[in-house]
């Protein structure tokens, strides 16, 4: 029964501030709370995010991201549901509020573009910005169109073009109707790798020049680390966890749907180019690594994941190795693995976390426990973008 | 015109203007009727689908009676035109074009739910998240992603209406340029084996009714072709 009064409280919370929106604006972020039941799947969440920058929504599928996506856009209405963005009331259903979908200030980006076949380009573009108040209007066609570089294909029918093409019209279509809250729901998970290299660039475009917060759907771990600043683990419609990208991503205690690709993403800058042996140098919170040369210029950011199984762990130092990457880090944590012949071991390299995935047997030898300072060896480093 | 009299070209035009004035009214009424068996979820899509398309199996002479007995004085829909001071439908153009739209209703509405079925979900979502509110889509992506189901649903009620026979004689009776349309005409000049006039005004039916489904399914299959 507390329970039930808790929940009521909150949400009449939201229809109260739905009345004074204008008040409340200043507050940023986005809390949204839904529990809808369908046959064979449950989705009950609560989630709090930063009103700015990249939040994934991760998981496999059907773990409720989409639906959760939906639910956002008020496409899919939660028997129960509050939402509130940027200190405005989208849903509320204790006081019965509901704002349609269509009344929501949110751009959405479909998985298959869902461009409208009967309208050139062009004319797709205009469908949403039309609507729009030219007031409240922040993206300008100019913006958008060279943001995702469809300037020559603007009088082209949508059959015409190819699935990367249709997708970046689709993006450029949701931006011109300048939202509040864009999302998007695996917008490149119908293209083969090519598009989606072809694409990816065109995002963190959009990620580092327009001040739009982005809720976006994946599965894929390098998309989420290469895009997300904030994440949030879906699975069988629950919440696992979520957090800034790089502190969840080196949590332990996650199901191990979420272990076997274990793995934590590096933010660093280009330090340095060895022309020599055409290296490049990425430094980032506690040392830097070596890796084949990149073309990003020195002081340029770049993100890098590092596998668990790509971490060995060494009392000293190798002297006669052919891994270049080695930190000193300091053992945090020692967990059970996906199988029994593993262990997940979480280490802090002077303020960067490491996971290495090791076996028990190795852990025994080494005798590996919290506090420990070990050596460890990074074979191999994926960079992102 | 040689061989068609005055009394001919009354029926054929009588013809046109009762398919004409059926397919428009027809295709107002029927939209609603398609977009709701095409989007409800309700328990009465089944019901409401089977009674619409009653027409396709019935024979016209029963539906027919039953509009009769309906619109007659003593009918309910005859009681109420009547003290709305329009007399009875029965044995008048007004009649014919209420009989003709039930009688023709399932070759509009059909072709209207599947056309609004085959647009899906999808692009009335993308509207929606574009800020176009229910009108807005129906009138802007709706309709012109279903025009080639009203293609077909217009000539389809059209060329239904102008064959109709069984229907007409029931509710229309026979009067010269009031109810007597080309099949009934047709069906009297055979009585009066008047065969040269009734050859004329058949094979007029036959080449219309065959040039109607040509232009139909010549422009299906094109549209197979593109897709």
């Amino acid at each position: 029964m507390i329970g039930e009064a808790e929940i009521l409280l909150e949400m009449s919370e939201c229809a109260r501030t739905g009345v004074v929106t204008m008040n409340r604006a200043q507050e940023k972020g986005i809390h949204a709370r839904f529990q809808v039941r369908y046959p064979g799947f449950a989705l009950d969440v609560d989630l709090h995010l930063p009103g700015r920058g990249v939040t994934a929504l991760f998981g496999h599928s059907g773990s409720g991201k989409t639906t959760c996506l939906r639910c956002v856009a008020g496409l899919e209405q939660a028997g129960i549901g509050l939402l509130e963005v940027n200190g405005e009331c989208w849903q509320d259903s204790a006081a019965g509020v509901f704002v349609p979908t269509h009344k929501r200030p949110l751009g959405y980006v479909f998985q298959e573009a869902s461009l409208f076949p009967h309208l050139s380009v062009r004319r797709n573009l205009e469908f949403g910005m039309k609507r729009v108040a030219s007031s409240t209007r922040k993206v300008s066609w100019g913006q958008a169109v060279d943001l995702l570089g469809i300037g020559h294909l603007l009088e082209r029918m949508p059959d015409n073009l190819s699935g990367g093409e249709r997708q970046r019209v689709g993006m450029a279509r949701a931006l011109l109707t300048s939202p509040r809250l864009l999302l998007m729901d695996e917008p490149l998970a119908a293209l083969d790798l090519k598009r989606k290299q072809e694409i990816l660039p065109y995002l963190e475009r959009l990620h580092d020049e327009l001040d739009i917060p982005v809720l976006y759907v994946s599965h894929s771990p390098d998309e989420v680390a290469r895009l997300a600043d904030h994440v949030v683990l879906l699975d069988q419609g629950r919440v696992v966890a979520q957090g800034g990208l790089v502190e969840t991503l080196a949590r332990l205690d996650l199901p191990t749907a979420f272990t076997e690709d274990a793995g934590v993403v590096v933010e660093a800058v280009v330090g340095d180019h060895d022309d020599q042996y055409h290296l490049t140098r990425l430094d980032f919170e506690g040392g830097s690594v070596l890796v084949a040369r990149r073309p990003e210029a020195f002081g340029q950011r770049l993100r890098f994941r590092v596998h668990a199984r790509d971490v060995s762990l060494a009392r000293v130092p190798a002297e006669r190795s052919s891994i270049t990457n080695v930190l000193s880090a300091v053992v945090m944590e020692v967990v059970d693995a996906d199988t029994p012949a593993h262990v997940l071991v979480r280490l802090d390299a002077s303020g960067t976390p490491l996971l290495a995935r090791i076996t028990r047997r190795s852990a025994d030898q080494l005798a590996v426990s919290t506090g420990e300072r070990l050596w460890a060896q990074i074979k191999t480093v994926a960079l992102l973008g | 015109m040689g061989p068609l009299d005055h009394v001919d070209l009354a029926a054929i035009w009588l013809t046109l203007k009762l398919a004409s004035v059926t397919t428009v009214l027809l295709l107002l009424i029927g939209t609603p009727i398609a977009w709701w068996l095409a989007r409800t979820r309700s328990r009465l899509k089944g019901p409401i689908g089977a009674v619409v398309a009653l027409p396709l199996v019935l024979p016209p002479t029963v539906l027919g009676f039953y509009l009769l007995v309906a619109m007659g004085p003593n009918g309910f829909v005859g009681q109420m035109t009547q003290s709305m001071g329009l007399g009875t439908l029965p044995f008048t153009f007004a009649g014919l074009v209420v009989a003709s739209v039930f009688y023709s209703m399932p070759f509009v509405v059909q072709p209207l739910q599947n056309a609004f079925e085959a647009i899906g979900n999808r692009p009335m979502e993308a509207a929606a998240t574009l800020r176009a509110g229910p009108w807005d889509t129906f009138f802007n992506v709706v309709l012109p992603l279903s025009k080639p189901g009203f293609v077909t649903a217009g000539i389809l009620g059209f060329a239904h209406t102008v064959g109709e026979f069984g229907v007409v004689l029931m509710i229309g009776g026979n009067i010269p340029e009031k109810t007597r349309v080309v099949s009934v005409q047709i069906y009297d000049h055979v009585e009066a084996m008047e065969y040269t006039q009734a050859h004329w005004l058949s094979g007029g039916m036959l080449l219309f009714s065959f040039l109607v489904l040509l232009a139909l399914y010549s422009s299906r299959l094109k549209q197979n072709w593109r897709g």
